[in-house]
C-alpha cells in the first residue's frame, strides 16, 4: 500500500495537477484557494513548470486559453469573485473547444461576500457562467482524496471532450486536512490533439483556434454539436455515490461538503433504525439525472440539503419521477452557518414524519 | 470507534499543531482522520480552533456540532464551546487561564489541568498544547501516547525536531494528570 | 525578367475586407515581410484580437489563436510559456489594447514576455462604427463624441509607445507610420527590428503603427492619409522610444 499523505484539500488539488502532467498554472490570489498557487509556485521550478501570478483573474484565464491552444495541460484556480471575472475567458474557451481545468474553491457572495464555505455558486458553475449558451464539466469533491482524484479526472475529461472542466469545492473541502493516497495518474485513452497551434510548417495545414463563427449555419451547427457532446457526457460520465439507498424510504441528497455532513446524519439515522439513504452527485454537470430517476421509483421522498437557499434542487426536480415529494433544507452561507450532522438528523426525522402528499394511513 | 474533538484557544497556544499532531498519530495507527481548522474571520480575531475526527471506519462529517471531547485552553474558548460538549462527553480545561466556576454541567466530565503551570515547571511555557495533547490521548484512548510521540517528527518541521524530547516530557505530564 | 515585388509568403493570396484607404493591409504586409525576412513563419503563432484585426487568420498564412477583446497579450503569454520556441505576436487595435486591454498589455510588458506586440492606432473603434478610442485626438468627432473629444471629460489620448517604454520589462518600443515613403521604409525597419528582438530572445518588443481609417473619419483615402501626417504624427511622434540592445 502506498503511504498516505496528510494534506489540505487545496494541496491535494495541486499535487494531483502535477501528477496529471499539468506544468502550466496561471492564477491570482484569493481566499480560500491560495494554497494552490502557493504549492505550485514552490514545486514547479524543479519540475520545469511555468507558474505565473497574473495581474488579474481575467489575465490568468486568458493565459490558460493561450497555453491550452498549444496543447499543454494547464490550470487556473480561484473563488467566487475571481470566477466571475474568468467567465469571459471560459466562454471563449468553450466556443473555441479548448480544454483546461478551473478550480473553484467557493466562498460566499454576492459581491465580496465572505470567505467561509458556500454552495451558492452552483448555478454559476453548472449553467456555463458566461455568455453564449454552453456548459462545462463540473466535478464536486467531498473529501481531500476526491480533491486529488477528481482533479486528475478533470484533466482527462477536459481533454477527451475538448471543453473546460471545473473542480467545484468550497472552503470546507479546500481547507480541511485528511490522509490521502496519492494515486498515480489513471490510464486514459486521450484523443490526439491534432488541432493545437504550433507554427505552420511547410506542407501542413494552417491551424486556427477561434470561437468566431460567421458562416451561414456554422454557429447553429456548432450549438447542436455541443448539445450532442453534453448528451454524450450525460450518458457516459455521470457519476454519483449512493449510500444505503436500497431499502430507503427517504433519500437525502447533497453534494460536496454538505454531503459529507449529511452522510454522518444518515449514518446516525440508520443506527436509530430509520430507512434513510444518501445520494451524492459527484458530477454536477453532467447531472446524474438517471440516478434520481431510478431511485425515485423506489423511495418515497427526497430531502435536498444545500449551503444555499436551493439551487441544485432545480436539477433534482427535473430528474425525479413525477409525483416524488422533495423536501429542502438550506443553510445559506455565512460565518458560523455550517449545518451540523445533529441538525440534519433533526431534518431527517421531520421529513420522515410528514409525507404531505400521502394519505395519513401511509404515515409512519 | 469514532472520536470527535474540538481544540480551541488563542493564537500562539499551538492549537493547530495539537490538532495536526493528533491527526498524524491517528494516521500512524492506520486510522482515518479529518482535521478542519476554523477558517476565516475568527482566525483574524486571535482565536484558533480546530475540529479533529479520528475513526476506524469512515470519518463522516468533518463538521461537528456537539463533540464528545473538547480541549479548551482559554476562557473565551471555554465560554463558547463548553456548552456544546455532547452529553456524556468530556471537557479538558486549561485551568491556568480558565475559571470554570458557575458553569458546571452534571452531564459532562470536566478534567481540570493547570497547563501553563505544568509547562512552566517543565521549563518551556510553549508546551501547553503538548500537555493538552497528552491529556486528551490518555483520557480518550483515541490514539496511543506512543503514536503521539512518534508523530512529533511528522507534525514538527525539521528545524524543530531538536525539541522533540521536551515535547515528549510535556505529553507525558499531560497524560499523568488524567489518571 | 526579374521579379522585384511579390506577395510575402507569410500572407495569403486573398482579398482583405479592409475599407479602401485603410492601412491595416499595409501594416499586415510589413509584418509578413518581417516574418519572411527572419525566416520565422513556420514557428510563428499569431494572437488575433477583437476589432478590424479579428480576421488575422484569414490573411496571415500562419497558426492563429483568437483572443477575447483586450486579452491578446495575456493569451500570447500563455502561448509563449507553453511553446517557448515559437515566435508569438499579437496584433491589436487601439480600443482593444489601450482601453479594455490596458491591464493585460502593461503587465505582459512589465513581465518582459518574449513576445512582439503590433498595436494599430487609428484613433477610433473601426469595427463597431467609429466610436471614441483611448487614442482619439482632443476635438476629434466620433459617433460617441459628436461634439469632439473633450479633454476635461474624456481625458487626453494615451501615448502607448512612450508609456510602455518606461517599463523595465520593455526591450524595444517604437511608433511608426505608413503615410509616406520615408515613414513606410522606417516602419519596415522598426517592425523587422521588433521581430529580431524576439528571434534573438532579447525581450518584449512593441510597435505602435499609426493607421488611417477613412470610413470612420468621414474622409476619402487621400484625405485620411493626409490627416495621419497633419494631425496624428504631431501628437503621436514617430520614432524609437526604447532600444535597450541597440539592435
Amino acid at each position: 500500500m502506498q503511504a498516505r499523505k496528510f494534506v489540505k484539500g487545496n494541496e491535494a488539488v495541486a499535487m494531483a495537477a502535477i501528477e496529471a502532467g499539468c506544468r502550466h498554472y496561471f492564477g491570482y490570489p484569493i481566499t480560500p484557494q491560495s494554497d494552490i498557487p502557493e504549492y505550485l509556485a514552490r514545486e514547479f521550478p524543479a519540475l520545469g513548470g511555468e507558474f505565473i501570478q497574473a495581474e488579474s483573474e481575467i489575465a490568468s484565464i486568458n493565459m490558460l486559453l493561450g497555453a491550452s491552444a498549444c496543447g499543454v495541460r494547464a490550470m487556473t484556480s480561484s473563488s467566487g469573485p475571481g470566477i466571475s471575472l474568468k467567465q469571459e475567458g471560459i466562454s471563449y474557451m468553450a466556443g473555441s473547444e479548448l480544454p483546461g481545468v478551473i478550480v473553484d474553491i467557493c466562498r460566499q457572495g454576492p459581491g465580496l461576500g465572505g470567505i467561509d464555505a458556500s454552495q451558492a455558486d452552483y448555478f454559476q458553475a453548472t449553467r456555463g457562467g458566461g455568455h453564449g449558451g454552453y456548459r462545462i464539466i463540473v466535478l464536486a469533491p467531498a473529501s481531500v482524496q476526491e480533491m486529488y482524484d477528481l482533479t486528475m479526472l478533470a484533466f482527462d475529461l477536459s481533454d477527451i471532450y475538448r471543453m473546460p472542466a471545473m473542480v467545484f469545492a468550497d472552503a470546507v473541502i479546500g481547507q480541511m486536512k485528511e490522509a490521502i493516497i496519492p494515486n498515480p495518474r489513471p490510464a486514459a485513452t486521450l484523443p490526439a490533439k491534432d488541432w493545437v497551434v504550433r507554427g505552420r510548417k511547410e506542407g501542413t495545414e494552417q491551424r486556427v483556434v477561434k470561437s468566431l463563427k460567421l458562416g451561414d449555419g456554422e454557429m447553429e451547427a456548432f450549438h447542436w454539436q455541443m448539445h450532442e457532446r453534453y448528451h454524450e457526457l450525460q450518458e457516459k460520465e455521470s457519476r454519483w455515490e449512493e449510500f444505503e439507498t436500497a431499502d430507503a424510504t427517504l433519500v437525502v441528497t447533497a453534494f460536496g461538503s454538505a454531503a459529507r455532513i449529511a452522510k454522518s446524519a444518515v449514518m446516525a439515522a440508520r443506527e436509530a433504525g430509520m430507512k434513510v439513504g444518501l445520494l451524492r452527485p459527484i458530477t454536477l454537470f453532467p447531472f446524474p439525472a438517471k440516478a434520481y430517476h431510478d431511485l425515485t421509483g423506489r423511495c418515497r421522498k427526497i430531502l435536498d440539503i444545500e449551503l444555499s437557499t436551493g439551487q441544485m434542487i432545480d436539477d433534482v426536480r427535473l430528474s425525479v419521477q413525477p409525483g416524488t415529494e422533495i423536501d429542502f433544507y438550506g443553510r445559506p452561507p455565512g460565518a458560523g452557518s455550517l449545518p451540523t450532522p445533529e441538525e440534519i438528523f433533526e431534518q431527517i426525522k421531520n421529513a420522515l414524519l410528514i409525507f404531505t402528499n400521502l394519505s395519513p394511513f401511509t404515515r409512519f | 470507534m469514532r472520536h470527535d474533538l474540538f481544540i480551541s484557544g488563542f493564537g500562539g497556544q499551538g492549537v493547530l499543531l495539537a490538532g495536526n499532531l493528533l491527526s498524524y498519530a491517528a494516521i500512524r495507527e492506520g486510522k482515518n482522520v479529518s482535521f478542519f481548522p476554523a477558517y476565516g474571520v475568527e482566525k483574524r480575531g486571535g482565536a484558533a480552533m480546530c475540529t479533529v475526527i479520528i475513526a476506524d471506519g469512515e470519518v463522516g462529517s468533518p463538521v461537528v456540532g456537539n463533540p464528545s471531547v473538547s480541549v479548551l485552553l482559554n476562557q473565551l474558548s471555554f465560554d463558547k464551546y463548553y456548552p456544546k460538549v455532547a452529553s456524556g462527553g468530556i471537557c479538558i480545561v486549561n485551568t491556568s487561564l480558565v475559571d470554570t466556576a458557575g458553569h458546571v454541567r452534571s452531564d459532562v466530565e470536566l478534567i481540570a489541568i493547570p497547563m501553563n503551570e505544568i509547562a512552566n515547571s517543565l521549563g518551556d511555557p510553549r508546551m501547553v498544547n503538548m500537555v493538552a495533547v497528552g491529556a486528551y490521548a490518555a483520557k480518550s484512548g483515541a490514539v496511543s501516547i506512543k503514536a503521539v510521540e512518534d508523530a512529533l517528527s511528522d507534525a514538527l518541521p525539521e528545524r524543530n525536531h531538536r525539541f522533540i524530547p521536551a515535547n515528549v516530557k510535556a505529553i507525558a505530564a499531560g497524560a499523568d494528570r488524567t489518571v | 525578367m526579374q521579379q522585384v515585388f511579390k506577395r510575402p509568403a507569410s500572407l495569403m493570396d486573398v482579398q482583405t475586407h479592409f475599407c479602401p484607404g485603410c492601412q491595416h493591409g499595409t501594416i499586415h504586409r510589413i509584418v509578413a515581410e518581417a516574418l519572411d525576412e527572419h525566416g520565422l513563419r513556420d514557428r510563428t503563432i499569431g494572437c488575433a484580437s477583437v476589432g478590424c484585426s479579428v480576421f488575422l487568420y484569414s490573411y496571415f498564412d500562419i497558426d492563429v489563436v483568437e483572443s477575447p477583446h483586450g486579452r491578446a497579450s495575456a493569451v500570447a503569454t500563455g502561448v509563449k510559456r507553453a511553446r517557448p520556441e515559437s515566435i508569438v505576436f499579437t496584433y491589436q487595435g487601439d480600443g482593444d489594447l489601450a482601453a479594455i486591454g490596458t491591464s493585460e498589455i502593461i503587465h505582459a510588458a512589465n513581465r518582459g514576455e518574449d513576445i512582439t506586440v503590433i498595436f494599430v492606432n487609428n484613433t477610433t473603434y473601426g469595427m463597431t462604427g467609429g466610436q471614441m478610442a483611448p487614442t482619439t485626438l482632443v476635438g476629434q468627432k466620433t459617433s460617441t463624441t459628436p461634439y469632439g473629444r473633450n479633454q476635461s471629460k474624456d481625458g487626453a489620448p494615451l501615448k502607448m509607445a512612450e508609456l510602455l517604454s518606461n517599463l523595465d520589462g520593455v526591450a524595444f518600443s517604437a511608433r511608426v507610420a505608413v503615410n509616406d515613403p520615408r515613414n513606410l521604409i522606417d516602419a519596415r525597419k522598426q517592425i523587422s527590428r521588433a521581430f529580431r528582438y524576439q528571434a534573438e530572445g532579447k525581450g518584449f518588443s512593441f510597435i505602435e503603427a499609426l493607421s488611417a481609417c477613412p470610413t470612420n473619419w468621414g474622409m476619402n483615402p487621400l484625405q485620411a492619409n493626409a490627416r495621419v501626417g497633419a494631425e496624428l504624427i504631431p501628437y503621436f511622434p514617430v520614432g524609437v522610444f526604447k532600444n535597450v540592445h541597440n539592435l
